[in-house]
């Protein structure tokens, strides 16, 4: 099949590269979008409630849930033992997630059994009622007991280009290091939710907040013994995903589709904030050792890292998030020489899952932290450091997995942004000014972003949609993907309205089910639109076709004089309304429905050598930070941010700057405010927001300036000619971080690079302030805490 | 139905009344711990108001509470509806980001946010949306700062803000009055109607709440019910409800009793009722110490704070209540009060151990007594958190000095996060007593602290982490008080003179 290029010129282009606000953008300022919790509730729900572990890992040695089922308003407990099927595992690709736990506990949190009551509270206050007894094991709960134990959810994968040893040995300079990078809990403001409705022949309807319907199907199907065409699971939207819905879920999902099945009612299960963020997977946190050789020039010649993460009690997603970290541990620069080591450790902690940019920011953190070592080791500025690193346009331009650089536009954008940012001016009045002010020190940095763009997955690249014209000249769209905020539906319905020339407005795009558009993947990657919209676009083009046939031939004009545009059809010159056409077309009985079906081509890489391309092409930005740093508390803000991302040609500039804004403060939460902490028992302790923190309104930085590098353009075939955006800003803010360790070195006068671990949370930005203090060992508060 | 006696004169009915939506609403049969999030989703079906956390830090669950203000008007407060009870809406207007469309066309904050992109995923905006409303009615610029504030209590983790204070900015843009200023006299008279000028008592399920209307009665309540529960805006005991799930027996609320709402700044003190809000008191705080104004407006948030007493941040003795430490420092004494008994106890003498205070039986905070800024007097006080707003302190730090001449007279630290309880630096402060206030002395005062103090790790901070902070801010507070070059502060807000 033919992937049909756009048609028109960009001057007929009626909604798309507009900024139309979201879809549902009304419905959400009056309240009037419904999530599934708003749902008018069916007659006879039920409410679920799921008992978890509160040890790390143990055996159940006792589980009796009689006193649970003889609790008011119970309905049905379900455990593992009564599980219908047999089937237990809810993992996505590996085995090792079951819905209830077995003999064995593997994390505080893990789900043991489940109740259904006639209200929430009554499920909750039942379950508590129920005998759960525990033989302790001893627990795995960092990433270096897990190193220590040789503990992995799966093995060890190493990448190699060249001689990195020998590379190394034989650079003028060397520096080596231990970073260690802190986990993120997705905090969507709509927590997981699902409700399960039980149909005639024991089918099920569930309503999941899922970025991944088709895989909730297939799970309910397996896990309660029906065939996929008894399970139907439609997703309106989510209050937030960020990856957290992508596997995460499956378990409330499936649970609410058990005590359905068994007790023929409805179900509802909505964890309250505790419990969503105890039970559900994260960011995975990382340690990453990592040997530098270089060159007086600050140009690297080898690298060897060891990257090892936190996976949890199951491997999840954790295969293809470490392969992303890998993959993004050149971020923007050429290695010639490269061992990159990545253990996938296992934990008795919770099984960690996707996160926007999915391995690709902690990977990115790695080599942005070796080079801000390079140059201070050196003592030449970070930038120039990192712009002598970047991959060439001609040469140096391959990356360790083998994959071309083809379309580096970082050179262009970083050297706009220097610019725009005024970054060498600043940099010589923040040193000036950093030696006049005693306690409070500035930082500035700027760093890039180089993301690739593809599920590295191969065979989850493609989508499907399904089109519906009606006689009235209104269209009715389902795709494979999901809203959750990031107005993927906005942009499909203005590409799908623009190949009519209809209205933004003509086109409803009506929930997500598994019952129209048949084994999607997740919504996910940052990919909607690219595989979506040009499913939708496919599908829109095809009656398109039809309805020029049948108006060539009806008017009997040549199929090149008709034309789309302005919600009518000129045929041969003369105009009629789309409505019409559709009219006409549809007495002569042309089918007025298609369906949209699209792969992405060239992506294909070997995972066992990972070598090949796994990426279509790249999205590029890079911003520059500042911060200011009280050096006797560790506190600092963020104060002005200039930044520069590459949309390619946006189809919507104001949800593609939304993406860029919304992204780059959640990456600056990851890296400085949000902290998860475990107890000495593996529990987690910040499990609600008063005591984990995301970014407020406050911390935007007073100046803001994100702009859209508007004169890029996808060189690949990819829709409207736009790239990606759902995940690379969330990677600009690794700029803040450089900032505040910027600033820290300037307690030393630069001349001693400090070391900081994220989150960089006040204490963290304090020790690293103490730490560089005593080995100057020379200022005021470092000489009382050596006394 | 009142199953049970209480003294005074009562509404004998059981029923609260408010106005929603121009209507007055009658309900009877309310669970006293029911929360207004609650009724509104289960009972009401309008489900535009969100629960995110059920514990009133995402503000997802914003609504309005409007109270009449004189005879002809009104005024809006944004309130977190998820730890808001049921009962204590009695005699308000309650306002939901359904209430705002009017004649099917969206409110001026409404369009303000479509038109900046200010939602993405959608789930935290009708909360944005109502605080922002009650911005709108404040009649405040929409400044930055004034934004950040308003919204420190709302969380969006899709946009990154920048849209929604854009927002915020230009909402006057798209009308300068809404329905609710038309309306208003109408509102305050339907208000004025619905007064109630006895204590409402309330029984279900074995749960009691009674809302006295003055003194008189709440002493004699809660001599009857010694073991009651005093309720002033349930921003800590609602917690006790959505989070731990237990049910107090007996509830007296607070709010409505004049007298414990009283701020009387006096010439030798500023008298605060026990009952007064935060949002009652910032602004004369901000006028007398302008760090207290500070620590104040990081003091949770907007919606928080017009609900939260003063009071009941003293009473429930929290370590790490950021409100102590500065009354530490302030030297404030609480005037204790049991039925007509009264004592005048000093602050350091109420924190009896973790969670455990001088408090008789029948005995609560009738006023807290600040003395007022002697001249002279250097004040400052520190808040360390991992996020500037709407966070619990790692640590909170107050410190008051009063210098005789070149020697330090009298100096009052005051911590919090460093002990089981909100406590002074007495070492620390005895190192200064009579000595000259000079670099020497603040660091023998800097050793002196780490004997006061043995702070715990948690998820907040480090034990060692706690002590140098404890030290340093007292390094702090010396360079801010001695004509040291060089700022000190990276967020600069109404900073002392």
């Amino acid at each position: 099949m033919t992937v049909p290029r756009t048609s028109g010129s960009e001057d007929m282009l009626r909604a798309v590269r507009r900024p139309v606000p979201h879809d549902s953008a009304e419905k959400h300022v009056s309240g009037e979008a419904i999530y599934i919790d708003d749902i008018p509730e069916p007659r006879a729900l039920l409410h679920a409630y799921i008992r978890s572990s509160d040890i790390a890992h143990g055996r159940i040695k006792k589980l009796d849930l009689a006193p649970t089922r003889a609790q008011p308003g119970v309905a049905a407990a379900l455990a593992a033992a009564d599980l219908p099927t047999g089937h237990n595992d809810i993992g996505p690709g590996f085995a090792g997630d079951p819905v209830f736990a077995e003999q064995i506990v593997e994390y505080a949190g893990q789900s043991v059994f489940a109740v259904a009551a006639e209200t929430r509270e009554q499920a909750r206050a039942a379950a508590m009622q129920a005998v759960v007894e525990y033989e302790e094991l001893p627990a795995i709960l960092t990433i270096e007991e897990a190193l220590a134990q040789d503990a992995q959810v799966l093995p060890t994968v190493t990448l190699m280009r060249g001689d990195a040893d020998k590379s190394i040995a034989k650079a003028p300079r060397r520096i080596s290091g231990r970073l260690a990078i802190g986990g993120q809990d997705h905090f969507y403001l709509e927590g997981q939710i699902a409700m399960a409705v039980p149909g005639e022949d024991g089918d099920m309807l569930v309503y999941s907040s899922t970025q991944h319907p088709s895989e909730i199907q297939h799970h309910v199907a397996h896990i309660l013994g029906l065939d996929a065409n008894g399970v139907t699971v439609e997703t309106r939207r989510m209050g937030g995903g960020f990856g957290g819905k992508e596997t995460q879920g499956a378990l409330f999902a499936v649970v609410a589709a058990l005590l359905a099945q068994k007790t023929g009612r409805p179900v509802k299960l909505r964890p309250d904030r505790d419990d969503d963020m105890i039970l559900t997977g994260k960011r995975h946190d990382f340690i990453a050792d990592y040997v530098v050789g270089f060159d007086e020039e600050g140009r690297i010649h080898g690298v060897d890292f060891m990257l090892a993460s936190r996976c949890g009690m199951s491997p999840d997603l954790s295969g293809p998030v470490n392969d992303r970290a890998i993959f993004h541990a050149d971020n923007a620069y050429f290695l010639p020489h490269v061992r990159i080591v990545s253990h996938r450790s296992k934990t008795h902690t919770v099984s960690n899952t996707a996160f926007r940019g999915f391995g690709g920011p902690q990977g990115m953190m790695v080599i942005e932290y070796a080079i801000d070592e390079i140059a201070r080791t050196l003592g030449i500025d970070p930038l120039t450091v990192r712009k002598r690193n970047l991959y060439g346009k001609r040469d140096r331009n391959v990356t360790p997995y083998t994959m071309k650089v083809e379309d580096n536009i970082l050179a262009k954008i970083i050297g706009e942004l220097e610019r725009t940012s005024e970054y060498w001016q600043r940099r010589k009045a923040i040193t000036a000014w950093n030696a006049t002010s005693p306690f409070l020190k500035r930082g500035l940095a700027l760093t890039p972003v180089k993301f690739g763009i593809a599920f590295t997955a191969t065979h989850f690249n493609q989508a499907g949609a399904l089109l519906l014209v009606y006689t009235d000249g209104s269209l009715k769209l389902n795709h494979g993907g999901t809203e959750m905020g990031q107005g993927l539906n906005t942009k499909v319905a203005q590409i799908v309205a623009d190949e009519f020339g209809l209205d933004f407005e003509d086109v409803k795009i009506t929930p997500t089910t598994t019952g129209k558009v048949p084994n999607t993947s997740a919504t996910a990657a940052s990919s909607g639109t690219d595989l979506n919209g040009r499913a939708s676009l496919i599908a829109a083009r095809t009656i398109k076709e039809r309805l020029i046939k049948f108006a060539a031939a009806h008017f009997h004009v040549a199929p090149g004089k008709i034309v789309f545009a302005n919600r009518e059809v000129s045929i041969g010159g003369e105009k009629m309304a789309f409505v019409e056409l559709v009219n006409l077309a549809y007495k002569a009985r042309v089918s007025l429905s298609a369906t949209g079906y699209f792969a992405t081509p060239k992506v294909a890489y070997d995972p066992t050598t990972m070598r090949g391309r796994p990426f279509l092409y790249f999205a590029y930005g890079a911003a520059a930070s500042e911060v200011l740093v009280d050096t006797l508390t560790g506190e600092y803000k963020v104060e002005r941010v200039d930044l520069l991302h590459d949309v390619g040609k946006s189809i919507n500039p104001a949800i593609d700057m939304g993406q860029i804004e919304g992204g780059f403060i959640q990456g600056m939460g990851w890296l400085t405010s949000e902290e998860l902490y475990w107890d000495a028992k593996g529990r987690l302790q910040t499990h609600a927001p008063s005591t984990y923190k995301i970014p407020a309104c406050s911390d935007l930085p007073r100046q803001f300036n994100a702009r859209i590098a508007d004169w890029s353009r996808n060189r690949e075939d990819v829709v409207y000619r736009s790239k990606a955006v759902g995940e690379p800003p969330l990677m600009l803010a690794i700029s803040v971080f450089h900032a505040i360790k910027d600033a820290i070195a300037a307690v030393g006068q630069y001349q001693i690079s400090p070391q900081l671990d994220a989150p960089a949370t006040p204490e963290r930005v304090l020790n690293a302030i103490d730490a560089l203090r005593l080995r100057l060992g020379d200022h005021l508060p470092a000489r009382e805490a050596a006394e | 139905m009142v199953l049970f006696d209480v003294p005074g004169k009562l509404n004998m009915t059981g029923q609260i009344r408010f106005v929603l939506d121009g209507e007055v609403r009658e309900l009877r049969g309310v669970a006293p711990t029911m929360t207004v999030l609650q009724w509104l989703r289960d009972d009401a079906r309008r489900c535009g108001t969100k629960e995110g956390c059920a514990e009133g830090d995402c503000g997802a669950c914003t609504v309005a509470i409007g109270e009449r203000r004189g005879v002809d008007d009104m005024r809006y407060r944004a309130v977190n509806s998820c730890i808001l009870f049921m009962p204590m809406l009695d005699g308000k207007e309650l306002v939901t980001v359904e209430s705002l469309k009017h004649e099917g066309r969206l409110h001026p904050v409404q369009r303000a946010m479509v038109e900046c992109h200010g939602s993405q995923c959608g789930f935290c905006t009708p909360g944005f949306v109502m605080s922002l409303f009650t911005l709108y009615h404040s009649g405040k610029e929409p400044q930055r700062e004034t934004v950040d504030d308003v919204l420190a209590g709302n969380l969006c983790r899709c946009t990154g803000y920048r849209p929604i204070i854009e927002a915020a900015q230009r909402m006057r843009e798209y009308g300068a009055k809404d329905q609710f200023h038309r309306r208003a006299a109408a509102t305050a008279r339907q208000l004025a109607a619905i007064e109630r000028r006895d204590t409402l008592a309330l029984e279900k399920d074995g749960q009691r709440y009674f809302a006295p209307a003055n003194l008189e009665e709440f002493t004699a309540c809660f001599e009857q019910y010694p073991e009651a529960a005093l309720v002033g805006g349930a921003t800590d005991i609602g917690l006790w409800v959505t989070k731990r799930h237990q049910r107090p027996e007996t509830q007296i609320y607070t709010g409505d009793i004049a007298e414990l709402r009283r701020l009387k700044i006096g010439d030798d003190c500023i008298e605060i009722g026990g009952a007064a809000s935060l949002g009652d008191v910032f602004d004369a705080l901000l006028a007398e110490f302008a760090d207290f104004g500070e620590i104040l407006r990081r003091f949770g948030s907007v919606q928080v704070r017009n609900v939260a007493t003063l009071g009941g941040n003293i009473a429930n003795a929290s370590p790490i209540g950021d409100i102590a430490p500065l009354l530490l420092a302030l030297d404030a004494a609480l005037l204790l009060r049991r039925n007509r008994e009264t004592r005048l106890l000093p602050i350091d003498e109420f924190f009896l151990a973790y969670r455990k205070t001088a408090l008789r039986n029948s005995e609560f905070i009738d006023a807290i007594r600040i003395p007022r800024a002697r001249s002279g007097l250097k004040f400052r006080a520190y808040k360390i958190s991992k996020r500037f707003d709407q966070d619990i302190s790692a640590v909170c730090g107050a410190f008051a000095l009063q210098l005789d001449g070149s020697r330090i007279a009298e100096i009052r630290m005051g911590f919090g996060g460093m002990a089981a309880v909100p406590k002074r630096a007495a070492n620390a402060e005895a190192a200064l007593i009579g000595e000259a206030w000079n670099e020497a002395s603040a660091r023998a005062a800097m050793r002196a602290i780490e004997r006061d103090f043995e702070p715990m790790t948690d998820m907040r901070a480090s034990a060692p982490y706690r002590l140098k902070l404890a030290r340093n801010l007292l390094l702090k507070f010396f360079l801010e008080t001695s004509n040291q070059p060089g700022a000190t502060r990276v967020i600069r807000r109404d900073m002392a003179a």
